[in-house]
Order: C-alpha cells, then sequence, then structure tokens
C-alpha cells in the first residue's frame, strides 16, 4: 500500500515501529500529486516537495507526517493569499497559532489549499486562480469553501487538513468529498494567524479520513492563546483516548426542521439507515424542535457580512497585499482614488457582494432593522439548541441538503448558492461544535455526509458517536475512482 | 425598488469600493433579491431578547501592561507596496 493512502494514526504506527522513513510519505504524496492534481487543482498553488525534506526532524506526535492548511492560515515565509488577487505575493512573516503547534509537534506545511476566494462561497469556484473539482466526479464541485483543503484528503494526495469553518465551510466539501471534517466549539482553537472573514463565527478545523484523524488533530491544535482573546482558557481533552467509549444511553435528537417534505429521498434514506445503525448500537433518539432554524440563512448572510466588510476593510493597499492607483482623473482625493482602485481590482465578484451587502446592513438608518434584529434571532437560535441540550446528548442531521452539484450551476444564482449551507449555518450561531462523516453514496457515486452536533466544548461526545459509527459501517472506506 | 443604483454607488463609496457600470447593475439585482430573502426575520417576534453578539465567551481579558517584542520591523516592511524606511508609502493626503 502507497503511503499516501493512509491516516496520520496508521503513518505514527509505522514510522514508531521504523518499518517506514517520513521521506517515503514524502515520496508517494508527491507521486500521487503528480497524477491526480492537474485534474482535481485542490492546492492554491505547487506544494512545496524540495523545502520539506529535510525539516521532517522534529519530533512529536506528527513527527513526519506533512500538513495541508488552506490559503487563509498564515505559515511564516510561505505565499499566503486566501486565493484573492489583493493578497497577491503576501508572504506572513510568522506562523498562525495553530501551524506553530503542527510545527510543535513535528509535522511541516506541504501545501496551501485552494478555497473560495476570502472562504466566501460554498463552492470552491469563487478562488481567483481555478476552480477546485470533486475527486468523486470532476465535473463535480468540492464544496467550500474548503473544497481544496477536503478534495486534497478525499484524492489522497494530502494525509490530512486544516481548514476554517464560518458557516458551514469545513463540513459542507467534508459532506461533499466524503471525508471526515469537524468545526471545533467558538473558541476551542485560537484564530491567530486566520485571516478573519467573521470574527464571531471563524473556527479552524481539521479535515481527515477516519474520526480517529480527526480526534488527534483536534487535540494538537487546541488550547487557549493568549493572541486570540476569544480562544477558551479550558482544559483540553485527549479526545482520541476517549473514543472507545461505550455510546449505549446516549441521547441524540432528531430536529424536525432538517427532515421536510420535499428534501432529497437519497439524503433521507441514508440518515434514516445511520440513525437505524446508531440505535442497534444502542443509541436512545427524539424528535425535537429547532424552530428558529428557516431564519439561520437570512441570519447569517447579514451578520457574517456585516463582519467581512469590517474585517477586510483592512486590505487598502497600504501595508501588504495589491496596490493600484493608475487613474489620477477620477475627482477624488488621490488617497480615496487608491483606495477605490486597489479594492476595485482586487476583489472578485462575490467579495465585492459580501462587501457591499455588509456595508448596507451597518450603513446608518439600516442598522436596527437588519443587524440588531438579526443579532436577536441568533440569540433565538442559540435558545433553540440550549433547550434541546437540557435532554439530549447529540443532535443528527444531514451535513447538506444535496450532494455535490456541477461545476457553473449556482454560481449566477448567489441566494441559491447561500442555500447550500442551511445546514450547516447555526452551529456557528450557536458556537457549537458539529462533525460531518460519511455516511453514503448517492445511485451517482457521489458522497453524502451526516452532521452531528453537540453541545459547547462537548467535541467528546461528538467522537465518540462518530466513531463507533464509523467502526460499524464501511462509509469511510470508499475511495474515488482516480 | 428597494435599492436602486444610486443606492448601490453611496455603498460602494463608503466601502471605498471601485465598481465599473455592469457591476454596479448587477450588484443592484442580487442584492434586492438578497434583501427579499432577508426580510423574513421582520417575522420574528424580538422583543423579548437580547442581542447576541458573540455565542460563548463574553468576558473582557486583562493583561499587565509590559511592552513585548512585536514583529521585526525589518520582516514586516517589505511587505508593503509602497514604503521609505520604515514607512507607508500613501498618495497624497493633504492638499
Amino acid at each position: 500500500m502507497k503511503l499516501n493512502f493512509l491516516t496520520a494514526h496508521e503513518l505514527q504506527g509505522l514510522l514508531a515501529a521504523k518499518k517506514i522513513e517520513p521521506v517515503q510519505i514524502l515520496a508517494d504524496i508527491e507521486e500521487r500529486c503528480r497524477i491526480v492534481e492537474p485534474k482535481i487543482r485542490a492546492y492554491a498553488r505547487a506544494p512545496f516537495f524540495r523545502k520539506i525534506s529535510s525539516e521532517s526532524r522534529l519530533q512529536g506526535e506528527l513527527s513526519g507526517i506533512p500538513a495541508v492548511i488552506k490559503d487563509n492560515i498564515c505559515s511564516d515565509g510561505d505565499l499566503t493569499e486566501c486565493c484573492s488577487r489583493i493578497l497577491e505575493g503576501f508572504r506572513p512573516p510568522y506562523d498562525a497559532t495553530v501551524v506553530e503547534k503542527l510545527k510543535g509537534n513535528g509535522s511541516f506545511i506541504m501545501a496551501k489549499a485552494n478555497m473560495d476566494e476570502f472562504a466566501f462561497g460554498s463552492s470552491c469556484e469563487t478562488s481567483c486562480f481555478y476552480p477546485t473539482r470533486n475527486p468523486w466526479n470532476t465535473d463535480h464541485v468540492p464544496g467550500g469553501s474548503s473544497g481544496g483543503a477536503a478534495a486534497s484528503v478525499a484524492a489522497d494526495e494530502a494525509i490530512f487538513s486544516l481548514g476554517s469553518d464560518t458557516g458551514g465551510s469545513i463540513r459542507q466539501p467534508a459532506a461533499l468529498c466524503g471525508v471526515v471534517g469537524l468545526k471545533p466549539t467558538y473558541g476551542r482553537v485560537s484564530r491567530y494567524g486566520l485571516i478573519a472573514f467573521a470574527s464571531s463565527l471563524d473556527q479552524i478545523g481539521p479535515l481527515t479520513k477516519d474520526v480517529r484523524d480527526n480526534a488527534l488533530l483536534l487535540k494538537i491544535i487546541s488550547g487557549h492563546d493568549e493572541k486570540d482573546s476569544t480562544s477558551a482558557d479550558m482544559p483540553v481533552p485527549d479526545y482520541p483516548a476517549l473514543l472507545e467509549k461505550d455510546v449505549r444511553g446516549m441521547r441524540v435528537a432528531i430536529p424536525r426542521e432538517y427532515f421536510v417534505e420535499g428534501m432529497d429521498p437519497e439524503i433521507r434514506q441514508s440518515l434514516t439507515e445511520a440513525k437505524n445503525k446508531l440505535g442497534s448500537l444502542g443509541v436512545s433518539f427524539g424528535e425535537v424542535s429547532l424552530p428558529h432554524t428557516e431564519y439561520a440563512v437570512a441570519v447569517y448572510y447579514i451578520i457574517a457580512t456585516a463582519e467581512a466588510s469590517s474585517n477586510l476593510a483592512r486590505f487598502d493597499g497600504v501595508q501588504y497585499g495589491l496596490r493600484n492607483s493608475e487613474k489620477t482623473n477620477s475627482g477624488q482625493p488621490p488617497l480615496i482614488s487608491m483606495y477605490k482602485e486597489t479594492r476595485g481590482r482586487g476583489f472578485g465578484a462575490e467579495a465585492k457582494r459580501r462587501i457591499t451587502l455588509g456595508t448596507y446592513v451597518l450603513s446608518s438608518g439600516y442598522y436596527d432593522a437588519y443587524y440588531l434584529r438579526a443579532s436577536k434571532v441568533r440569540a433565538l437560535i442559540k435558545d433553540d439548541f440550549d433547550k434541546v441540550f437540557k435532554e439530549f446528548d447529540l443532535i443528527l442531521t444531514p451535513t447538506s441538503p444535496t450532494a455535490a452539484f456541477k461545476l457553473g450551476e449556482k454560481t449566477n444564482d448567489p441566494l441559491n448558492m447561500y442555500l447550500s449551507d442551511i445546514y450547516t449555518i447555526s452551529a456557528n450561531l450557536a458556537g457549537i461544535p458539529a462533525i460531518s462523516l460519511p455516511c453514503g453514496l448517492t445511485k451517482k457515486g457521489l458522497p453524502i455526509g451526516m452532521q452531528v452536533l453537540g453541545k459547547p466544548f462537548g467535541e467528546e461526545d461528538i467522537f465518540r458517536l462518530a466513531y463507533q459509527y464509523e467502526q460499524n459501517t464501511a462509509w469511510h472506506k470508499e475511495k474515488p475512482k482516480l | 425598488m428597494r435599492i436602486s443604483k444610486d443606492d448601490v454607488k453611496n455603498i460602494a463609496n463608503l466601502a471605498r469600493l471601485g465598481l465599473t457600470d455592469i457591476e454596479v447593475e448587477s450588484l443592484q439585482v442580487q442584492l434586492e433579491v438578497i434583501l427579499e430573502y432577508i426580510d423574513k426575520l421582520k417575522k420574528v417576534d424580538v422583543s423579548k431578547t437580547h442581542a447576541l453578539t458573540n455565542a460563548l465567551y463574553v468576558k473582557n481579558v486583562y493583561r499587565p501592561d509590559i511592552p513585548k517584542a512585536s514583529l521585526d520591523p525589518s520582516k514586516v516592511m517589505p511587505l508593503s507596496p509602497a514604503r521609505e524606511g520604515n514607512f507607508f508609502k500613501v498618495p497624497k493626503i493633504i492638499e
């Protein structure tokens, strides 16, 4: 077996037993990239194999195991452009905290993954470079915005990757590519060095080939960081050690708002089978209501765009990235005109749409009607979850309303694209953790994902259930034919 | 019409975003569709609830006011598209 097909924990075992050398892992990945990367384009730019071979001497849990990170996570000296022209040529002079933790555990950055520009999208089509394609069928999108991070793992040209999730950007591509993706509790993982999209929603999380790797990665990247005041000062459990605890007696809620009339029948079928499987393992189920679910997308597209319009104000052609100031006769002061030209040229269509919408909902006269009202409905959405978690340990839903859609299918219909995140957005608004893991394939051979949501800092319970499900099914072993 | 082309131009000006006429036109249409969808929030009774801005932790973080080393300017300044020594160069601000 080529080593690129293995998980981090499997490689750990082989490395510890001295059956393999780190350089063999890289050689196998490099060979795989040569074959599949031209078809998939999971990476924002060519991986840096040459640079790493001499670096893999560090000791730690991930010693010798390469990491792929999304193009919005800073790594010292490596191009980090958020797949946007406005950050052209940006090489951060520091590591994000998660990168520091990966490197501190012996890993090293092998490549930056393609993504929707500034994580604005659900299909990886808004990247300023090129779209990434779904390894299961290259006419289809990998999902987004962490589409490259998910596709690289699904195509076995990576061992694991880190993505970011603001409204489903880890879980939805994980579902569409048939891998495991976790959005941790807000505050579980430091956001220092993650180029901000919506600061009250963003979290970094792992995309992996199985649940054990996901638990291993979360243990490594979690923890309090004085450079991120929203990171939680709470102990980090040894997640992998807790995976095998029995799930008998766990109580799982099924929210009726996620299983509506007219939902995709193949997804309904897969979720029913998953529920039956979990039932046979001793999990009990109850139907619940999350009554404000239908407002989540509307709330999200006010709050997330408002925060984005503010966060993206820093890209102004002064400190880093692109500057454009060719026109001189715009009739405006030269500085203002430089800002406008730089931003007009540097941002793509979706970024412009979101900056405009976000500025609108925050503008004088509209603030109360939009931002304030949305923040109040956000509180109601969180209350819905709080009520359910008084009686239940976890919630089970589909991750995405459909399997992977085709490239170009939704690019001219922004609202329809936004609705791809209908099942994932609520977890970000409420701050709770949620995982997506494979639970089926459509007749056309595209992956289906199920989502398990937990209490704040309840990742341990999520992993336990996901692990038991995975151990008793074979969906995670299915591989795309490439 | 809820949002006019002039509204779009005005917002773009506030956001310091240069837009072409074609972009203004398509944004006007798209923003209308999105704002119409967002309008569903008007149906929700929010009279008894407070705004939630941060889902879990709302706690101020203090630390002693002791200076610490920051990023090395010799590494930071080269990132700027226009600079002079340790200063960012910008177009003329004062006439």
